[in-house]
């Protein structure tokens, strides 16, 4: 077997995409969160909330301090294995990341600096304002990291000459056709994302009975949150599926695996998409559901996988399934939520053993629906890195070879298993604790671990006693 | 000259300034992970890393820009110069990986506290050795066929890139020492100066072996520094650089807590203009120079704009930042 240098580096960029997406899910989520939490203890002085602010800024230094170091790595495989493809694509794309960096990493990384260590060195209103330009720092990145990829998969705006994009008009490319839907859709999934686990987190604080009154608060805020949030994320779903319909139409054929062009078209619930023979086996389908849902309307034309070529077409059964996870993940958060919401006009909501386990089960449901549906759009993209436009195959750094790519990604992908279990071990860890006040156990919060507080034993006193 | 052509000098300035302050910002943190291994006690290690705790990750952001700086101001030089150093650059990102946790999981995960110190320790010094790799084989050049790298991937391991590697751990290790002399006191501090006394030997050395070094292996270069009138222009780099030397030396040894770090921020400065006097205007060293590797007028423009409102507001908060931080971290330490 021969090692092919494009396909290892497809595996890689997949590999260190997928684990990285899972901390912006949560952290851009849970910026915001901290930034409401820091805001109720700065207008109400209720010290709960100051608690449950502590709490979850430990977690999310843990976390974003992943997002970083796994951030990193993305703009240079844009170098090492996609030179062809940056080199092509830089003078549209690479402002747009630049502008990421610029207005989004700095004003994260400096402000959560602040809001970690800053606690008794800057004045209250200081701290909030921290929270909040961390907040506001992942929701810019959210924006430009969304715009560059959006305009990958709906290009426009631009000019094409000897084979490079140069720009043309900079509104275009930035607001290009998919980026406010799929903007829109991502950070909502984010949000619900931090939401769900938050809920789980409560759950398991009320179950467990010690810091249930801050679970308790975690959980009704949140539940209300989730209530508008979940079905405002299935409209916007709603909203971007039309919008890939318009300007991606074989990605949607590929996502309902309709092989054939058809008005009236079923909507095919399951399926096993057979490639070979384009056609699905196995096939469990609703008249007319399709068309109705695609076009809403029953006379609808859903175009099928035969208007383009074999070659121009994503792997179909990846995009189809990847999609049902998607859409399967958020009927199980509709019900979670609706059913907490009817718990809680019978005032049983924190009562109710099966409703907290099922959040506690609930909880990882926002980064399965995050990757399934990043799937969905990034391997419904495919056979392209600039839809219709450039080849992932011809994206490739050329002078890779396999064995080159093949010791990278055996690096990436032990790097990655030695990480991620130890930060969600880590982040377990803390949450076992829970939001105890941050004096007795707080590296985080006091700006000094305590270690070096012990290890200093005389001036112990001193330094408590100036809090 | 053309308003073009003018962008690309201000974005190249750009490019070297961000360049520059990811080195002097993140250089003294990797530094003082390197030195963390050193730490007798973990008080010490504990200490050593509160120096830089709350500073760390903005200073690693300035790498972010230099890389998608790179990639917007001179995409032909990212496109052929990032594959050729895919290995080096790769290892540089996963030490970091290591490293930048360590920072959250040493105190959360106390049974594999030593791994993670031990990562911390290990992931600056790798981070550290590949970035000099980077910088020496850089230097070296690589073999271009039209817009693409057209080596191997091991072709970035030289003697000489081998070399600026060891160099640049020497001068993370300075300037990581200094830093530490300014933020901490009594012993840890004595320590820090016997440290970098011993990076400063290692950093002079090296600045000799790559000013001999270059212009032997390259003619472009010694024609550079060696031809008249430019040795009379340039002759003030070497005599600066030395007097530098000589200043830091001494305030290594008498007393003083700021001037040894003001004292290595001059010597990467001036090794920094000796490095770009001898590429400058090549961007894909002895191919491209600065102005064919440059993107698109426009795209240079779209970005400018936001440049230069963000970058000043960037290095006004960062300031702010180090302001709030000032002051020794042993002396604080009850700052919560």
């Amino acid at each position: 077997m021969t090692l092919d240098p494009l396909l290892l580096s497809r595996l890689q960029f997949a590999w260190v995409i997928a684990w990285h997406i899972l901390l912006p899910a949560f952290t851009v989520g849970l910026a915001s969160y901290i930034a409401l939490l820091e805001g109720l203890h700065f207008f109400t002085k209720q010290e709960i909330y100051f608690r449950i602010a502590g709490f979850w800024t430990r977690i999310f230094a843990v976390s974003f301090a992943m997002g970083v170091v796994s951030g990193i790595i993305m703009p240079f495989q844009f170098g090492t294995n996609w030179s062809r493809y940056a080199d092509a694509t830089a003078n549209v794309l690479s402002p747009l990341l630049a502008y990421e960096g610029m207005m989004a990493f700095f004003l994260e990384a400096t402000f959560l600096g602040v809001l970690l260590f800053g606690r008794g060195r800057v004045p209250r209103w200081m701290h909030l304002f921290a929270a909040m330009m961390v907040a506001l720092g992942t929701l810019f990145s959210s924006f430009w990291i969304l715009a560059a990829n959006s305009w990958m998969q709906t290009p426009a705006g631009f000019a094409v000459v000897r084979g490079r994009f140069f720009p043309t008009d900079w509104a275009a490319i930035v607001f290009n056709p998919s980026a406010p839907y799929r903007l829109a859709h991502t950070v909502v999934g984010f949000y619900v994302t931090s939401g769900l686990v938050v809920l789980g987190v409560a759950a398991f604080l009320i179950r467990r009975r010690t810091h249930a009154a801050e679970g308790k608060a975690m959980l009704s805020t949140t539940l209300w949150l989730l209530l508008g949030l979940v079905p405002l994320q299935m409209v916007l779903g709603d909203m971007h599926g039309l919008n890939t319909r318009r300007y991606q139409p074989i990605k949607l054929a590929a996502i309902e695996a309709r092989w054939t062009t058809m008005a009236r078209a079923p909507l095919t619930l399951f399926a096993i998409p057979d490639e070979t023979h384009q056609t699905n086996r196995a096939a469990i389908d609703v008249p007319l559901l399709g068309s109705l849902l695609l076009t809403h309307g029953p006379n609808g034309v859903v175009e099928g996988l035969e208007a383009a070529p074999r070659a121009d077409r994503p792997p179909v059964a990846i995009v189809f399934f990847a999609f049902r996870i998607m859409v399967g993940a958020g009927v199980l958060m509709l019900v979670v939520v609706l059913w907490g919401n009817l718990l809680r006009r019978r005032g049983r909501v924190y009562e109710s053993r099966l409703f907290l386990t099922a959040c506690q089960f609930a909880a990882p449901l926002g980064f399965i629906a995050v990757i399934a549906g990043w799937t969905t759009t990034e391997v419904g993209r495919q056979p392209w890195t600039v839809y219709g436009l450039l080849r992932t195959a011809q994206s490739v750094s050329p002078s890779l070879t396999g064995p080159d790519v093949a010791a990278t990604l055996a690096g990436y992908v032990l790097a990655y298993i030695v990480m991620f279990p130890a930060g969600i071990l880590v982040m377990a860890r803390i949450v076992r604790r829970g939001p105890v006040s941050q004096d007795a156990d707080s590296p985080v919060q006091a700006g000094l671990p305590g270690e070096p507080i012990l290890a200093l034993g005389g001036r112990r006193g001193e330094a408590e006693g100036g809090s | 000259m053309s308003f073009a052509l003018d962008l690309t000098f201000v974005w190249a300035a750009i490019l070297a300034l961000a360049v520059l302050f990811y080195v002097l910002l993140d250089g003294f943190d990797l530094g003082v992970g390197m030195l963390f291994g050193l730490a007798p006690d973990t008080p010490t290690r504990n200490l050593l890393m509160n120096a830089i705790a709350p500073v760390w990750d903005g200073n690693e952001t300035w790498l972010v820009l230099g890389g998608i700086g790179l990639l917007a101001a001179f995409p032909l030089a990212f496109a052929i110069v990032i594959p050729a150093v895919q290995f080096p650059i790769a290892l540089m990102l996963l030490a970091l990986v290591f490293r930048g946790v360590a920072f959250e999981f040493r105190y959360r995960d106390r049974e594999r506290k030593s791994f993670w110190d031990f990562g911390f320790c290990y992931g600056s010094l790798m981070a550290t050795f590949a970035q000099g790799v980077v910088l020496g084989a850089y230097i070296q050049g690589f073999k271009v066929d039209g817009r693409r790298f057209a080596g191997t991937s091991l072709d970035c391991f030289t003697p000489f890139s081998m070399m600026t590697g060891a160099a640049l751990v020497f001068g993370y290790g300075l300037l990581g020492a200094c830093w530490l002399i300014l933020k901490t006191e009594g012993e840890v501090q004595r320590q820090a100066r016997r440290q970098a006394r011993w990076c400063m030997v290692g950093v002079l050395g090296a600045i000799a072996i790559v000013s001999v070094w270059t212009p032997l292996a390259d003619a472009d270069i010694a024609r550079r520094w060696f031809t008249w009138p430019n040795v009379a222009f340039f002759a003030p780099v070497p005599a600066v650089t030395a007097a530098i030397a000589v200043w830091q030396w001494r305030s290594l040894n008498d007393g003083s807590e700021a001037a040894p770090f003001l004292g290595t921020l001059g010597l990467f400065l001036m090794s920094y203009l000796g490095i770009a006097i001898s590429l400058f205007p090549m961007v894909v060293p002895h191919r491209y120079d600065l102005w064919q590797a440059a993107s698109s007028p426009s795209t240079q423009a779209f970005l400018l704009i936001g440049t230069v409102v963000l970058l000043p507001i960037i290095l006004i908060y960062t300031a702010w930042s180090y302001w709030v931080f000032r002051g020794k971290v042993r002396g604080d330490l009850g700052y919560h």
